[in-house]
């Protein structure tokens, strides 16, 4: 029995460590969204093995249902320009920051790992009831003791999606505005410099910008296919 | 039975992974998922504690055992949900003004 709740342990920490390293190193953003699925699985295994099913249920329903999805949608609605080109600039200043909390980090933990070994004394793990962690008893604590805290998170959740919406629709329909005002309205800088980007032919906006750069190629020349499902 | 030390020390781990992450990458979306490492990272350092500190509720009536980290981690979560939703509608905007998810290219208050 111990065993296996040590092999259960080693296998979900694996699976947690791995994801954390997946988000962090991966170059493409959709990957680093399958790490933070397996961060989520690993995490939500071990809320079972700490007793505490209704949050590893809530885990899995928020983060894998809801939070992962929110991601790959915004990636895939951004397209090729969700992955920036690497890029040297201030790798310098941010290994230097990176490695400093890092290393802080792992200082702090170090001296805790050790502060425990010297203690002699391993912090007890009782044998909770067994409907500890359940809906009945969770419920009954979030409503008895937390209920002006879950009240106040309704309301941060209604601002939070009234904000998302107002942020993310942006200018439009605050006026009609004719086709040309438009094109410009939704190419914030010279074509010249949209051209330049190498990404800019493909995305959310990019097909009117692809379209532009057709026409003003020659007429005899067939318009490219664009890529990314753009139109 | 996995002593309490094991799931903390993971959960340090977890954070400090995160937190290079949060640090070093200049993606925008790789950002914001760096953060969902820490907090997931707290969440289970929260339980793994409530775990260990099984004190009796403060609503003796109704509930047995305390919960109190468990809710903590529960409305973590609550507002996790809500950090992302408002941060990938600034990560949508900002890629309509400068069609890139660079945070480093957010310079539009410099000089």
């Amino acid at each position: 029995m111990s065993a296996v709740g040590t092999l259960y342990f080693d296998a979900c920490a694996l699976l947690a460590l791995g994801g954390a390293l997946g988000v962090v190193a991966s170059k493409n953003p959709i990957r680093g969204a399958m790490g933070l699925l397996l961060l989520i699985l690993g995490v939500a295994g071990l809320f079972l093995a700490l007793h505490a099913q209704f949050l590893a249920a809530i885990q899995l329903i928020v983060y894998a249902g809801a939070i992962v999805i929110l991601f790959l949608f915004v990636i895939m609605l951004l397209g090729p320009s969700a992955s920036t080109p690497s890029d040297r600039r201030g790798i310098a200043a941010r290994v230097f920051g990176g490695g400093l909390f890092g290393l802080a980090g792992l200082a702090v933990l170090w001296r805790v790992v050790m502060a425990a070994h010297e203690a002699h004394r391993l912090l007890p793990m009782p044998q909770p009831d067994d409907s500890f962690g359940g809906i009945d008893a969770f419920g009954s604590a979030l409503f008895a003791d937390a209920l002006v805290p879950f009240e106040l998170s309704s309301g941060l959740l209604m601002v939070a999606v009234v904000g998302a919406l107002a942020v993310a629709r942006g200018r439009q329909g605050q006026k009609s505005m004719s086709k040309s005002e438009l094109h410009l309205a939704r190419i914030p800088f010279p074509v010249e410099t949209a051209r330049a980007l190498p990404t800019a032919t493909s995305g959310v906006f990019g097909h009117e910008i692809h379209l532009h750069e057709a026409q003003a190629a020659s007429p005899t020349a067939p318009a490219a296919p664009t890529k990314g499902g753009a139109s | 039975m996995i002593p309490a030390e094991q799931y903390v020390i993971l959960s340090a781990l977890l954070f400090v992974i995160g937190g290079v992450g949060f640090l070093v990458r200049r993606n925008v979306l790789v950002t914001l998922m760096s953060i969902e490492v820490m907090l997931n990272a707290s969440n289970l350092a929260l339980v793994a504690f409530n775990r260990s500190r099984l004190a009796p509720g403060a609503a003796q009536s109704y509930v047995g055992q305390s919960h109190t980290g468990q809710v903590f981690a529960f409305f973590i979560i609550a507002a996790e949900a809500a950090e992302v939703a408002v941060g990938l509608a600034i990560v949508l905007a900002f890629y309509r003004l400068r069609r890139t998810v660079r945070s480093d290219e957010a310079d539009l208050l410099k000089n």
